[in-house]
């Protein structure tokens, strides 16, 4: 594989990861030693607030649930898009602006449809 | 040696994961698995030197698009996957069909070849950082592209709000039903 190599700032994050795993796995197992299980219905049942559950956790959502996570998806892209435009905006400089502009204004027609249309907002 | 094995890890998990999420009987153990899936992805684009990728993929996939799939999932209300009857009944004739593309493929491998090293080198985009360099290939050599990425976003918004449109009739005869679903949750 050439062109590989090996990110060795990130052993940072490989490190935390195998620890954050590790301090899971090592604390239930130990755990299992040591704690009292003596499980009996009310025990098992999910918990909710300290009401008892009404009905199973998969019912049917809202379908504007949806459109609001459609909406969230297409800003975050637009946003990560950004972010590489803000580290060459100094050499590219108004060439640079004028393309994010376009680009903005071009989603900003989706927004406005989606505010006209009352998908921002939830009881209309 | 070390970044050999650490690819053979990610490719291996990606492999099993993928396998397992159509495997999967429960739909929420398989979006679980893409989640692995796209963790690994990450690490892959770590060592093919792209942080910035790695980052995206973490932060909209991992986190966006997967959240996607979870509404996606909730809204068809399905708890199992449904057993039916098997549409093909012969499974032998695409087993068959199956393995020689398999070995077409492994044919077709032999035959790659690496191209010419362009202007970002591994060294180039050390030194250049991965996020800068992207930056500068996106805004000066795709800049179509990249306009049409604007295009796409927004054929997905209106399409996502025209699909999801609730008609006023259908609230009101889900309404009359009595069962009230089409609003729940946001009443709580």
């Amino acid at each position: 594989m050439p062109g590989a190599f090996l990110p060795s700032e990130y052993l940072a994050i490989l490190m935390l990861l195998l620890v954050g795993i590790a301090f899971g796995v090592i604390t239930l197992w130990i755990g299992r030693y040591f704690r009292v299980q003596r499980p009996y219905f009310e025990k098992l049942v999910a918990y909710e607030s300290g009401n008892p559950p009404t009905e199973a956790p998969r019912m049917r959502f809202s379908v504007k649930f949806y459109t609001i996570a459609i909406l969230f998806i297409v800003f975050d892209v637009e946003a990560i898009f950004l972010y590489p435009w803000a580290l060459v905006y100094d050499k590219l400089g108004m060439f640079a602006l004028v393309e994010m502009f376009i680009f903005i204004i071009l989603l900003l027609v989706g927004f406005i449809y989606a505010w006209k249309k009352g998908n921002l907002q939830w009881d209309k | 040696m070390l970044s050999k094995f650490i690819f053979l890890y990610c490719a291996l998990v990606i492999v099993i994961t993928g396998i397992l999420a159509v495997r999967f009987r429960n739909p929420v153990h398989s979006v679980l698995a893409v989640l692995v899936l796209f963790f690994h992805m990450a690490g892959l684009y770590l060592l093919l030197n792209a942080e910035f990728l790695a980052a995206i993929q973490i932060i909209v996939y991992a986190g966006a698009i997967l959240v996607l799939y979870l509404f996606v999932l909730f809204l068809v209300n399905i708890r199992q996957e449904i057993k039916t009857e098997r549409f093909v009944a012969n499974h032998n004739i695409s087993k068959f069909i199956s393995f020689l593309v398999f070995l077409i493929l492994i044919a077709v491998t032999q035959s790659f070849r690496l191209g010419t090293p362009g202007k970002w080198t591994t060294d180039a985009i050390r030194q250049a950082t991965h996020t800068k360099a992207l930056g500068i290939e996106i805004f000066t050599s795709y800049i179509l592209p990249f306009e049409i990425i604007a295009l796409i976003l927004l054929v997905a918004v209106v399409g996502g709000i025209l699909l999801a449109k609730q008609d006023k009739q259908e609230v009101v005869m889900a309404q009359k039903e009595g069962s009230g679903s089409l609003t729940r949750g946001g009443k709580k």
